[in-house]
């Protein structure tokens, strides 16, 4: 249980952790969107090796990142086989139903180099933001919203929250099922009925605790006076610095990148 | 004495081959004779929850071996759910693990899963629940109506009433009042009297534990440092401390006064004791008629 790298923060002094996170959230969507727009090899080299410039620039391990590429290989070689058999055009071989073409093997390859760097995106923002940083920034950002009487501070609230209980319950399953299992509980072994049967002791007591957390972190709240996010300061202001607007620039040359090497050269799908 | 459970050279690494690599238990090695109602104490980080957990094969010794009866627990694997019953053990806050519609359901639910049925069942369940003095109209009410004291007892019955040959409580009096605490104490001592079931008490009162153990466990830092009975274990106060241990505020009295020449016994334990000891000097002393 305690091996889930979800959201995991390591702490640093890269310059990756030191941009503002409300810069690393807009530069994040911007580039997700830019991999999806890669439509000859050219332009899509520009974007792989502008992630791997980011990777190489946080600072965090390589190890790391390999391992958060480890959870979606799956999925990555399910879409790629997938996009694989299903190209257009003159077959190169075909067996039965199965035909690979030019265009299958174009598309495989465009599509599991932008997963690859959509995860790898995500993850390197996870890792070097932490989630107070993360979820500051998001309500910031949302904060226009609340023209239309949107819920900004309440959403960025519980988003923080949720995200400061996860540890928390993850250690709490794990302690709950050792003292089931001291009791002889059996999650290994029978079949798929039994093995659900088997959840019971651990998710009763699990929701039971979750809830009388959830009402202590409310009464500590309303003992300290919180009363929504009106005339709220904030411990850790956020600033926009040179190094952001440079980060700013380098996004901007690479969109640009993008768009003349799909200009240019011939679309691969 | 045979001798019911044994530790050869245990050792127990957390994270082993990372950079974060610990040593929480390190080549401990000892013998447990059945019947004896033993204390474990050691600061907080001491390895000593690590060491229970891989008494009864929750955990896994990263070297070394558990013997119960002789026979390493993981010599087969599989079977390692029959340990389980055999070293029935109560983790701390053990209220936090009821989950049944009744009390009565959820203390049988590890009798169950080892196999009772029926009368044996009903008896198992009965016997548990005079052990922790919980009332018998209480075990159709569900655990979660019941006091903070009464889900306590609830749960540490739902590890007697698997009958097992050894019981580990870690730390079953913490956060119960004074009450509370001396109640539970000494129904712990009834059951260990009644059945002749080994015990191993850990926990952070020394109190508690100079009343009740024949024999205690010092860890420290992995370490097991000292293993004696109880009076010996408490008469040496100052290694006790360099560990970050105390002994019970009697004992560290009863010592003061006899490093002021008052003739003392050496290793008191409780206040009864103390008692005994104090009368006939001040009868001689004459300020008692």
């Amino acid at each position: 249980m305690r091996d889930v790298a979800f959201g995991q923060y390591f702490p640093g002094k890269s310059l990756i952790h030191r941009l503002d996170p409300r810069a690393k959230i807009i530069l994040f969507i911007a580039h997700i969107v830019i991999l999806f727009c890669t439509f000859s090899y050219p332009a899509l080299a520009v974007t792989a090796v502008f992630t791997a410039l980011f990777l190489i620039l946080s600072g965090i391990s390589p190890k790391f990142y390999f391992k958060s590429l480890k959870v979606i290989i799956f999925i990555v070689l399910f879409t790629s086989l997938l996009n694989l058999f299903y190209g257009s055009g003159e077959p190169i071989w075909q067996w039965w139903i199965f035909k690979i073409t030019l265009n299958g093997i174009n598309r495989a390859v465009f599509v599991t180099t932008r997963i690859i760097c959509l995860i790898l995106a995500s993850s390197c923002l996870t890792f070097t933001t932490s989630p107070t940083e993360l979820t500051d920034a998001i309500e910031r950002l949302m904060k226009p919203l609340r023209v239309i009487h949107f819920p900004v501070h309440e959403i960025a609230m519980m988003m923080s929250l949720a995200l400061r209980f996860v540890p928390t319950l993850l250690e709490e399953t794990d302690k709950i099922m050792q003292a089931q299992k001291a009791r002889g509980a059996d999650m290994e072994s029978g079949n798929l009925v039994k093995r659900v049967k088997a959840l019971v002791p651990i998710l009763i007591p699990l929701f039971v605790s979750a809830f009388r957390r959830a009402y202590d972190v409310a009464t500590a709240m309303e003992c300290r006076c919180y009363r929504g996010g009106a005339g709220r300061t904030r411990m850790k202001q956020i600033h926009m610095a040179r190094r952001d607007a440079a980060a700013f620039v380098v996004m901007a040359l690479v969109i640009g990148g993008v768009i003349v090497c799909n200009i240019l050269f011939k679309a691969a799908i | 004495m045979s001798c019911v459970l044994e530790l050869k050279n245990l050792s127990y690494v957390y994270g082993k081959g990372t950079p974060f690599e610990k040593r929480a238990v390190n080549r401990v090695s000892l013998q447990i004779h059945r019947g004896e109602l033993i204390g474990v104490i050691g600061h907080t980080g001491s390895g000593k929850s690590t060491m229970m957990q891989m008494l009864n094969g929750l955990m896994r010794p990263t070297e070394g071996q558990v013997l119960l009866d002789g026979k390493d627990i993981w010599a087969e694997p599989k079977k390692i759910r029959e340990v389980r019953f055999k070293v029935g053990m109560v983790f701390q806050y053990p209220e936090y693990q009821l989950f049944e519609e009744t009390v009565r359901k959820d203390i049988a639910f590890g009798a169950k899963n080892r196999g009772l049925e029926g009368a044996a069942l009903e008896q198992a369940i009965r016997d548990a629940a005079d052990f922790t003095g919980l009332k018998p109209e209480l075990l159709e009410k569900s655990p979660f109506e019941l006091s903070g004291g009464e889900k306590r007892r609830a749960a540490i019955a739902g590890v007697i009433a698997m009958n097992p040959e050894v019981l580990v409580l870690d730390e079953p009096t913490a956060g119960l009042d004074p009450m509370g605490r001396e109640v539970l104490l000494s129904q712990i001592t009834r059951y260990h009297q009644e059945r002749q079931n080994t015990v191993l008490l850990v926990t952070h009162s020394m109190e508690d534990i100079a009343r009740v153990a024949d024999r205690i466990i010092v860890m420290h830092k992995g370490n097991l440092v000292l293993f004696e009975p109880t009076r010996t274990v408490f008469s040496q106060g100052d290694r006790l401390k360099q560990w970050g241990l105390s002994v019970p505020q009697i004992t560290a009295i009863m010592q003061d006064l006899r490093r002021r020449g008052l003739d003392v016994p050496d290793g008191v334990l409780t206040v009864d004791e103390a008692f005994r000891a104090l009368l006939p000097l001040l009868k001689k002393e004459g300020k008692l008629w």
